[in-house]
């Protein structure tokens, strides 16, 4: 055996059989297991919907409860350049899926989003995409109650993604939460604090004119548009803060707000 | 432009792929002991990194990501589960291509970066840029910046602690700490001092 | 178990730790350490992937043409961990997602490599299993180790139980931040590495360059 290991014909087997047994493995993994990954992806943005509108409880509330509760949402796309819902015909058109729609994915393609320059660009993150997912909760006679909105912002080490929830008059403040951000653990990370969360529901987003009045500010924040900035994070904060106003001024959601939501 | 220098900024100082992320830590380690030998591999790992980023960024794009096979007429292929295996094969073909081609057309760069090329495919700061390349889905030219500034980085970190290195085999270390010990609360004061860079932007 | 084989299990715990005394696979030893949850998942994930793959290299061992050798070494490897991934992502998707990247660097974690070149080629399957098995419960305890200290002092909490209850949450406990970044996870190990030899002084490193005493002797004037 020892004498024509090193052989030609040897070294080719060795090879193939070798490859077909760890592809045989890894594709065969990968097929198994392929559904219980998507579930697991799809259960986690829920929960993050869910967490920012105030509904779960990572105590009492266990992944069935997120499966029940968010049937109660609507998912649908707005067209952020026109603030209105995509249509049937428009999404087919697009081959958009409002259940399976990812901003992260759409952000780098350029037929679904577009560069934003600098001074656009308040919120620092580069490029914006065009559509965005919605998930609403509607009563019986179709008004909105709760609304939640995918936002995102730099913030000192990296972008932070989190969901904004607002009320169905359009301005009042439901709850935010953050699903994924690099900020400094113990200062700016303090953002997913439930704690420092609490202040943000019942604030007002905008003021009597119709901009963005709310901010984060030092020692305090008790106006109805002001929450209390975080100790030693001023980027952080400012961050927070440019985030908001982007995406719910005229290149975020809105037009979305005052075509259809507070007409 | 503006955008490619931020780019290029933030990854040789705000994310240094060894103070900041501790990438490529064992030769880190193990291989600053010279400052001439660590500037020799900072510059291998710079041009190895530049190199396979950008085809490693082809490769993920239009091999293996979701939806990326649609011009062979398979649009609900996704091969992404493969990156690992492929990012590795072709860090390590690519290492062996580059020996290959420098002993031939530059003989005299060969004797001063070939001890150190094959150290390469098992530094995790390369297999980490592209895995991280993948995770931030940088496009084509982005990633080429990324490759330059991630190799950057490293380089100017391994050569930064040679130098330290270098004198401190002078200086009187409590026994248990001597060698390695020390090294690694040299690097725990460098990441102190690379954290200032955080929240810089150009 | 024999005793041999006890010995190739215990041996890279404690004597021979592959963090501390043989430095390797340091770089995921400093990342995924900021909780006690997220090391312990890295150091299973790691353990066992250094022994599947100790094992089957070592029953190849004497089918390796030796131009191939390290190719077919990398090919399992990655195979294996890709293996981990998918099941990491599979059934504990919270923590692959603060995993990362550092699933896929188990790849180049030198310590898989290093086995199976020192010992997988050279020892018998069952045997390179349970060198694996070791190797890799030496860097799980140094990775629950680093995790226990920076979760304790950075959050107040072990495995997300809480011990020392924070200020932030109306306590009395003002955590320490740093231990939450990079630098700490450098000074930790530097502590760690300076605990181990001084109780076991053979590893201690010469001084490549002696002092010479400060005051010198000299002859009456």
């Amino acid at each position: 055996m020892s004498s024509n290991v090193n052989s030609v014909s040897y070294t080719i087997k060795v090879a193939l059989v070798l490859c077909a047994m760890c592809s045989i493995m890894i594709s065969g993994a990968a097929v198994l297991l392929k559904p219980m990954q998507t579930a697991n992806q799809i259960l986690d943005r829920n929960r993050n919907i869910l967490i920012a509108a105030g509904m779960y409880d990572p105590a009492v509330n266990t992944n069935a409860d997120v499966q029940s509760m968010f049937e109660r949402f609507n998912a649908r796309i707005v067209d952020l350049d026109t603030g209105s819902y995509l249509t049937d015909e428009q999404l087919a058109e697009l081959g958009i899926d409002p259940l399976t729609y990812s901003e992260a994915a759409s952000r780098n393609d350029p037929a679904l989003s577009s560069a934003l320059s600098s001074d656009e660009d308040t919120a620092n993150i580069r490029r914006r995409v065009r559509y965005a997912t919605v998930y609403s909760i509607e009563s019986a006679e179709g008004a909105y109650e709760t609304l939640v909105l995918p936002v995102s912002g730099f913030g000192l080490w990296g972008i932070m993604y989190g969901y904004l929830a607002i009320e169905g008059d359009g301005n009042t403040i439901r709850g935010i939460g953050f699903y994924d951000h690099k900020e400094t653990p113990g200062l700016g990370g303090e953002i997913s604090n439930p704690i420092w969360q609490a202040q943000w529901p019942g604030k007002q987003i905008f003021d009597t004119a119709g901009d963005v009045a709310f901010e984060l500010v030092k020692g305090g924040g008790q106006g109805e548009s002001q929450v209390d900035a975080l100790s030693g994070a001023t980027l952080t904060s400012r961050g927070v803060e440019n985030m908001i106003a982007f995406w719910l001024g005229q290149r975020g959601f809105g037009s979305f707000l005052t075509n259809e939501v507070k007409s | 432009m503006e955008h490619y220098l931020s780019l290029l900024f933030t990854s040789v100082f705000v994310e240094n792929m060894a103070l900041m992320l501790f990438l490529g830590m064992c030769t880190f380690l193990a291989v600053s002991k010279k400052i001439e030998t660590a500037i020799g591999l900072g510059i291998a790992v710079v041009i190895v990194q530049s190199i396979t980023m950008p085809i490693n960024n082809l490769i993920f794009t239009y091999l293996l990501k979701d939806g990326a096979l649609s011009w062979a007429g398979m649009p609900d292929l996704d091969l992404s589960f493969l990156g690992f295996l492929v990012y590795i094969g072709v860090i390590a073909a690519l290492v062996q291509i580059l020996e290959l081609f420098l002993d031939k057309f530059v003989p005299a760069l060969y004797n001063a970066l070939g001890i150190f090329l094959p150290l390469i495919t098992v530094n995790c700061a390369i297999m980490g840029g592209a895995l991280f390349m993948v995770e931030r889905s940088y496009t084509f030219s982005e990633s080429m910046v990324y490759g330059v500034g991630s190799g950057l980085g490293w380089a100017i970190a391994i050569a930064l602690m040679a130098g330290i290195r270098e004198k401190l085999k002078y200086s009187d270390v409590p026994p248990g700490l001597r060698g390695l010990g020390i090294t690694f609360i040299t690097a725990g004061l460098m990441s102190l001092g690379f954290m200032s860079f955080s929240g810089l932007t150009l | 178990m024999s005793e041999m084989s006890k010995t190739i299990l215990i041996k890279p715990i404690f004597k021979e730790n592959p963090i501390a005394l043989q430095v390797l696979g340091v770089c995921s030893a400093l990342a995924v350490t900021t909780s006690v949850q997220v090391a312990l998942v890295m150091g299973i994930s790691l353990t066992m992937v250094t022994a599947f793959s100790n094992m089957f290299i070592s029953m190849l061992r004497n089918h390796m043409p030796s131009s191939i050798r390290m190719i077919i070494q990398m090919t399992i490897i990655a195979s294996l961990v890709i293996l981990v991934d998918q099941l990491l992502k599979a059934f504990a998707y919270e923590v692959s997602k603060q995993l990362s990247v550092f699933v896929g660097l188990i790849i180049t974690n030198c310590i898989v490599m290093g086995r199976a070149e020192a010992f997988a080629m050279k020892n018998p399957p069952g045997l390179s299993f349970l060198d694996g098995l070791g190797n890799g419960a030496g860097y799980s305890l140094i990775l629950v180790i680093l995790g226990a200290v920076r979760e304790l002092i950075g959050s107040g909490s072990i495995l997300g139980i809480t011990l020392l209850p924070t200020v932030a949450d109306g306590g009395w406990y003002q955590p320490n931040g740093l231990m939450l970044l990079a630098p700490s996870a450098f000074f930790l190990i530097g502590f760690i590495i300076w605990i181990i030899r001084n109780r076991d002084n053979s590893q201690v490193e010469r001084n490549e360059f002696s002092m010479a005493s400060h005051t010198v002797e000299k002859g009456a004037h």
